[in-house]
């Protein structure tokens, strides 16, 4: 629960949020009219600091080792060989994306029926397990460092990536289940019954009318999953020991802590920790908009 | 939703519920699960926080363990300036963090939601490093200030400041110097937030104020604001505890030095059980962090009104 960006309810990096419809189209108002220089002096003065740290570890990774240009020229990707091969950044990211892939799974699928319970029916422990999932969102993983240590060592599971595996989803599940419950709220119940009245039962027909409209919701939460133990760091620091179990931003920390920083190395891992995230939001952008406009729902 | 409306096509039979597609155990199986995951991976380790707390424990020195009662406790409040020191860096932190988060979040919302050229780009560039994880910030800003080959080393070029400042290492800037870094990442979080809560700001209400003669400003002041308290109040609590539970960005770019100047609680927390093997006196100082955040989320649950719509 480090790396807690999920605990809220966060729309993509949107580029554009839909504006609701306007009754008709009028001249822009003056309400609407801001001066030019307003908007693009402290926008393009935040804009370079956005960008100079994005520019300077690109500069980094693709200019050769010790050269102070300012412009990546000559270009080389002989960090990326480096850090891929000798500092087993190849390795480190099969082990991230395994354990990004499972914790994304199992999160999905428990979260998927832990909310389906949640969203459609009357239990009795339903309001204390309401309670508990709201405040286990405020129980930091970084604080139950020893007592995980200990047990993972009970099942003998340190040094193994399940031990990582599962404590990405324990931390992941509260929030994804809240997710997930106010999706299926937003799924019409009498679907469901029409089709139990056609034939299925309970499961099929959630199967074949319920999940295809959560889909966006879905992809929503297990992307989020995966960007969130792909980045987060302090449990596959302490629960994992032997270096070709590491992953990721374990490997980054090496390389930052090093006594003399290869400053090449550090930039070019730092882009192969950057890509896979980079992707995914490329790729599940639309998915996310529509998926957490529908996830606006009070848990 | 298209496919929702052809699905729904047959229509709704009247509420017939079939007893036997609700067996009275299928949402406790539902739920078992994920029940069993936060018993047995957040509560236990929860319980065990506080039992430790209440002993001795440290498998280095195994003739001290055994009860201890209140002692960790005293001896955190009375007996240990480091405890104290971590706890106001601590808050030091998180009141400017989540202070100036808020304020460049929120201007930063407003000048993107303004209609202009390049808005889209703009927006997406502007949040694009919201999805930076905290060690790979660190990995960026490591480069940054590197002594060598850092910012400094243009700057000094330039005649601005000297060669080979190093902002990490030095007591005095180093403070700043994180700050900065976490802004980086953390501003978009609230942008993302307010311009979300901005689309939902009806119109109507500027056109009457625009029609009454009321600046910009007044606008903002009597519109705008009071639509976007309860996103504003809810964001920065919880970015408050999200803030305060942060390791990885201070831990591998400053590693809470230089001197301890940068050391939170938990980082206090996670020295005390790693490094010095002192299980029983971090669960305490644990057990003082939770109380904190149980303040926290108490608040939380009132402003969110957990249940409120429950029957």
């Amino acid at each position: 629960m480090i790396t807690k960006e999920a605990t809220v309810i966060v729309p993509a990096p949107v580029d554009d949020i839909p504006e609701p419809p306007r009754p008709h189209k009028k001249q822009r108002r003056a309400w609407d009219e801001a001066p030019r220089w307003q908007i693009y002096l402290p926008l393009g003065i935040y804009l370079v600091f956005t960008l100079i740290p994005f520019y300077w570890i690109l500069l980094f990774a693709l200019r050769p080792a010790g050269s102070t240009s300012l412009v990546p020229w000559p270009m080389t990707f002989d960090h990326f060989e480096k850090v891929w091969t000798e500092r087993a950044f190849g390795t480190y990211f099969e082990n991230s994306i395994l354990v990004g892939v499972a914790t994304l799974l199992m999160t999905t699928l428990v979260a998927l029926a832990g909310g389906y319970a949640l969203a459609r029916f009357d239990f009795k422990v339903k309001r204390a397990f309401m309670l508990a999932l709201l405040c286990s969102q405020f129980v930091p993983g970084a604080l139950l460092l020893v007592p995980l240590f200990q047990i993972f060592a009970q099942l003998q599971m340190i040094n193994s990536l399940g031990a990582v595996i599962i404590a990405e989803t324990v931390f992941q599940l509260p929030l994804s289940m809240i997710l997930i419950s106010g999706f299926i709220k937003n799924v019409p119940y009498t679907l469901e019954e029409a089709a139990w009245v056609d034939g299925c039962n309970r499961f099929t027909a959630f199967r074949v009318v319920v999940l295809p409209l959560l889909r966006p919701g879905l992809i929503a939460v297990g992307s989020f999953a995966f960007v969130h133990s792909w980045n987060h760091f302090l449990f596959a620091l302490m629960f994992l020991s032997d270096q070709g179990k590491q992953t990721i931003p374990v490997g980054l920390n090496t390389l930052m802590s090093a006594d003399s920083v290869d400053l090449g190395a550090l930039a070019a891992g730092g882009i192969i920790a950057a890509v896979p995230v980079v992707i995914v939001f490329a790729f599940i952008q639309k998915w996310l908009i529509t998926g957490f406009s529908a996830g606006a729902v009070k848990g | 939703m298209a496919q929702a409306a052809a699905v729904a096509k047959p229509p709704a039979p009247p509420r017939r519920r079939r007893a036997s597609a609700t067996p009275r155990r299928l949402p406790y199986l539902l739920i078992a699960p994920a029940a069993l995951l936060m018993l047995g991976f957040i509560a236990y380790p929860v319980i065990s926080v506080f039992y430790y707390s209440l002993q001795h424990f440290n498998p280095t020195k195994p003739w001290r363990n055994g009860f201890a009662g209140f002692e960790n406790f005293t001896h955190a409040f009375t007996d240990d300036p480091q405890f104290w020191d971590t706890l106001v860096f601590s808050g030091k932190w998180v009141v400017v963090e989540v202070g100036l988060q808020l304020m460049f979040g929120l201007a930063l919302a407003l000048i993107v939601n303004q209609t202009f050229v390049g808005r889209s780009i703009g927006r997406a560039l502007v949040f694009s490093p919201w999805a930076v994880s905290g060690v790979l910030t660190s990995a960026i800003w490591v480069l940054l200030y590197n002594s060598q080959t850092g910012i400094t080393r243009y700057l000094a070029d330039m005649g601005i400041g000297t060669y080979g400042t190093s902002w990490l290492s030095d007591t005095s800037t180093v403070f700043p110097a994180a700050i900065v870094a976490d802004l980086w990442r953390g501003v978009p979080f609230f942008a993302i937030l307010i311009l979300a809560d901005l689309q939902s700001v009806s119109k109507d209400l500027y056109e009457a104020a625009e029609v009454d003669g009321a600046s910009r400003l007044k606008q903002f002041w009597h519109i705008t604001l009071p639509h976007l308290k309860d996103a504003i109040v809810l964001s920065t609590l919880l970015r408050a505890v999200w803030e305060f539970n942060n390791v990885d960005l201070l831990y591998t770019l400053t590693g809470g030095g230089p001197a301890g100047e940068t050391t939170t609680l938990p980082l206090y927390i996670a020295n005390t059980s790693v490094d010095a093997h002192n299980f029983g006196y971090a669960s305490a100082l644990t057990t003082v962090a939770f109380v904190i955040l149980l303040f926290f989320s108490i608040v939380y649950l009132r402003l969110s009104k957990f249940g409120g719509e429950n029957k």
